[in-house]
């Protein structure tokens, strides 16, 4: 035993780790318990980590991520995105009639499941007009003299009319693999019958579309085993690609194939584009015609706008802050339930009487005339306005500036003023040396506040701002609730998130985010 | 082998939708929640279409959302949640069809859920024009049009549309609503385009440079409303000379509130408002909202509803029978839209030119309001 403990003394190398009792070294068991602690910790936090991230943060993610999904091209005309592949998208023609007879089964099933008019109303977005040519096409879809290819078949051999004959064709892997298109087009219409129709697909009449894709395969040249034997070669035919034309000319308009083929992939940068008034065209992205151009410009005027708003209640709250702050707290308690006042009245009713107030025939301007300061012809333009919209919106967040000021301001002790004072400072050199540098995080933290909370406002500057004075947020409420456009409404959203974060990120590094107080 | 297999599942889901069809008869919901515009016009619902209903169903409860200002985004979330709590929705049917579009609204065939006329016609016949979509059942036409101040435009009053473009003999602030609809049609109008070129007109780039040059002629003196009240407080307040509303809000301002306002009907742009079912009820609602509707659209609870608001029915047959202003008493025919002494020139809003140019003209509007 002695010689034991003899040998672990001597063992020991100098400068080798310490020990723990357990064998580890000491670093580890350390790290061991405080693992332990951080663990415990965050088992006590972990309710409010996964309500916070399951309520608020996966909604957003998933909101911010319709910005860049366009899985709905590729979902619901899969076949004319795969035939659309090899088309030249800089050529001057619209695509030949292997494209439309894929448009055609595509379309068909995408009108059983009444999911054309979608995929139309969203390459309107791109592209104005789209929208109407999906929903008559889609009208008439079913109309198409394809039933001709039904007809021939089952004058050929009435064995293709059954219902039955055709389940145990498509049942066999070899006619499957012989004759792609059909199978592919049973197979979507047996989803059809069982999904939309609540049908059995073995009592149904096969659709047109089958025929044609079982015609196709066949004039291709396809040897199905096992399958009557049928010559198309005599059959008599018809031209999708005319049909479609006929429906309506708009599909031999190039600028819809491209259309249709830019936004074929799963992933778009379309609404980021769009957000930034750019647009893809033939030859990449490229800036929109000015007469479209918007959004860069909602997007200055939401930053210019919501700092002047944030410098006003600078100005206006400091002094009622100080106020506040040094007055006996009787008198200070009245004046704080005014500050809190407008919170407990509606923010409508708050809007809606600075309309009263500022208007051309409003208190304010009626004040101003009767006292002679402006003519009765020559009004203030007071509201309807970006100067409205400051108005209404400082008075709205000023309680956000003034409650952490008042916060920060009360623990700032009167007597370093008095002291700078009695050392000689002059009441400024006192006031902008001792007092204003320690009222600074409270200015911070009020101006982070009061700008974050106005970039993202929108019902005042919608009643106050007429033209010239709504926010980017207008917009994205706008495509949020009328157009339904919630791609480009979540990129709008995403870039108007990466500025704040940018901003605040340049605040950290200007002034040091460990330099804001909400509180004592 | 799996097309088999799905053959069979099939089978057996028929069976089972069979006998959920079967069922349905049977069991209506006792509780609908109704989507409206409040005020006024919901108000105008309540008294000609739900307390009839609920008079002759005592069990029930009609819930009314006033929500139908985002019902579209509304509806939307709850389809793409899968938790429909809407049963009926009340829309303009600008908004129909983009529901449509998207799936989010029960595609329905008028002849076979509603009431045929008195004499007899089919319903679709009766409604006629006002069938814009394949989920749009209509209940009224409204229409936007132009009041203006009668103490402000001296001994003219307007009689004609392109009063709004002439500064000279109306100077002033006009508000006009703040997007495309009605406004780029009047420009163009205004501007010399013969009525039925319009929309041809309104479909190139040219012409729709051309309506923003008329628009540009007024643009420093127009307010810009985005909420159909604004323009009856604006003329109130005496801000606009005049202005664009709908037809409903005028009248309450002359008719029961006794503003000195009158109103143009000329260029008056007809519109539809109605109801949309929402896409995927589950049986027993879908049982009571069909139940309703049938009851809601008849000839005789159209025309009542124009007891209690100024907007016309939108059945053929229903006309006749319109009568007094339930508080007023004076009679109604003459205030709605339809009438053929305010009919003389109007506009049908095109609504598959709206649908398809509804995203780019709003993109340019916006960008013209803003330089």
């Amino acid at each position: 035993m002695a010689d034991a403990t003899a040998n672990g003394l001597t063992a020991e190398p100098k400068s080798g780790p310490m020990m723990a009792a357990d064998g580890r070294t000491l670093k580890s068991s350390l790290n061991r318990a405080l693992r332990r602690e951080k663990l415990r910790a965050l088992a006590l936090i972990a309710p409010l980590l996964i309500f916070v991230l399951v309520t608020f943060v996966a909604p957003i993610v998933d909101m911010l991520f319709r910005s860049v999904e366009n899985q709905i091209v590729s979902e619901t005309i899969p076949r004319t995105v795969d035939a659309l592949a090899d088309w030249d998208a800089t050529s001057t023609e619209a695509p030949g009639e292997e494209v439309f007879a894929s448009l055609y089964t595509d379309l068909v099933v995408a009108e059983e499941y009444k999911r054309h008019t979608r995929l139309g109303s969203r390459l309107n977005y791109e592209l104005t007009g789209i929208s109407s040519v999906f929903r008559s096409t889609g009208r008439s879809i079913g109309r198409f003299d394809t039933d001709i290819y039904t007809d021939q078949f089952i004058a050929a051999d009435p064995a293709f009319e059954d219902p039955t004959q055709w389940s145990s064709w498509m049942a066999d892997d070899g006619l499957r693999t012989a004759l792609p298109l059909t199978a592919d087009a049973y197979d979507a219409w047996v989803g059809i019958m069982v999904e939309v129709k609540e049908d059995d697909p073995l009592e149904e009449d096969i659709y047109d579309f089958v025929y044609t894709a079982l015609y196709r395969d066949l004039a291709a040249g396809a040897v199905p085993a096992g399958m009557p034997s049928i010559d198309v070669s005599g059959f008599e035919t018809v031209s999708l690609r005319e049909l479609f034309i006929d429906e309506d000319d708009a599909w031999m308009n190039v600028e819809i194939w491209q259309t249709i083929k830019t936004y074929s992939p799963s992933y778009t940068d379309g609404y980021f584009l769009n957000a930034i008034d750019m647009r893809n065209g033939p030859d990449g992205a490229e800036w929109r015609p000015e007469n479209e151009q918007l959004y860069i410009q909602l997007f200055i005027r939401t930053m210019w706008m919501s700092l002047a708003i944030t410098g006003s209640c600078i100005l206006l709250g400091y002094p009622i802050g100080w106020l506040l702050a040094n007055l006996p707290a009787r008198t200070a308690n009245v004046l704080m339930i005014l500050v809190l006042l407008p919170f407990w009245t509606s923010l409508l009713v708050r809007t809606s009487a600075w309309k009263v107030l500022l208007q051309q025939q409003g208190v304010i301007n009626d004040i101003l005339v009767w006292i002679g300061l402006v003519a009765d012809d020559n009004r203030l333009v007071m509201i309807n306005n970006a100067t409205g919209t400051i108005i209404a919106m400082t008075h709205i967040l000023l309680p956000f500036m003034i409650l952490p000021l008042y916060s920060v301001m009360r623990t700032i002790p009167p007597s370093y003023l008095r002291a700078a004072k009695s050392l000689g400072a002059t009441n400024w050199t006192a006031f902008w040396r001792v007092y204003f540098p320690q009222s600074v995080p409270g200015i911070g933290a009020g101006s982070i506040l009061v700008f974050i909370l106005a970039i993202g406002y929108y019902i005042t500057p919608e009643i106050v701002g007429g033209t010239k004075g709504v926010f980017i947020s207008n917009r994205i409420a706008y495509h949020i609730s009328s157009s339904l456009n919630w791609g480009l409404a979540a990129a709008l959203g995403s870039i108007l998130l990466i500025l704040v974060l940018a901003l605040y990120w340049a605040y950290d590094r200007l002034v040091g985010i460990d330099n804001v107080k909400l509180g004592g | 082998m799996k097309t088999v297999k799905i053959a069979l599942a099939s089978t057996a889901l028929t069976a089972i939708a069979g006998m959920a069809l079967a069922d349905a008869h049977a069991t209506m919901a006792d509780e609908m929640t109704v989507v409206s515009w409040g005020g006024a016009y919901q108000a105008s619902q309540i008294g000609a279409y739900s307390d009839p209903y609920l008079a002759m169903h005592p069990e029930m409860t009609v819930i009314y959302d006033e929500s139908s200002s985002e019902a579209v985004a509304k509806l939307r979330a709850m389809n793409e949640a899968g938790n429909i709590t809407w049963d009926l929705v009340d829309v303009e049917a600008a908004d129909a069809i983009r529901l449509c579009d998207e799936g989010l609204a029960m595609e329905v065939d008028v002849d076979d859920i509603l009431a045929p006329a008195p004499d007899g016609s089919s319903a679709s016949d009766d409604f006629g024009d006002s069938l814009i979509s394949d989920c749009f059942i209509p209940q009224i036409v409204f229409s936007t049009t132009v009041g203006y101040r009668t103490d402000l435009v001296g001994d003219t009053p307007p009689t004609d549309i392109c009063a709004i473009f002439d500064l000279e003999t109306y100077p002033g602030q006009r508000s006009l609503n703040r997007n495309p609809l009605a406004n780029m049609e009047w420009a163009l109008l205004c501007d010399g385009v013969p009525k039925a070129d319009i929309y041809d007109v309104l479909a190139t780039p040219e012409g729709q440079d051309q309506a923003f040059a008329k628009l540009d002629t007024i643009k420093d003196s127009v307010i810009w409303w985005t909420a159909g009240a604004e323009t009856p407080q604006l003329l109130a307040d005496g801000e606009v000379v005049m202005g664009s509303t709908y037809n409903g809000r005028l009248f309450s301002a002359i008719a029961e509130q006794g503003q000195p306002i009158g109103m143009l009907w000329d260029a008056q742009m007809l519109d539809f408002d109605g109801w949309v079912i929402p896409a995927g009820l589950p049986e027993d609602r879908l049982a009571r909202v069909l139940d309703f509707l049938y009851f809601a659209t008849d000839t005789q609870r159209l025309a009542d509803q124009a007891k209690y608001i100024s907007y016309g029915p939108t059945r053929a047959s229903s006309a006749p029978l319109v009568g007094n202003h339930g508080a007023l008493g004076i009679p109604m025919a003459e205030h709605m839209p339809t009438d053929p002494a305010n009919a003389t020139n109007v506009f049908v809003t095109q609504y598959d030119f709206w649908a398809d140019y509804r995203d780019d003209l709003d993109a340019k509007f916006q960008s013209w309001l803003a330089q």
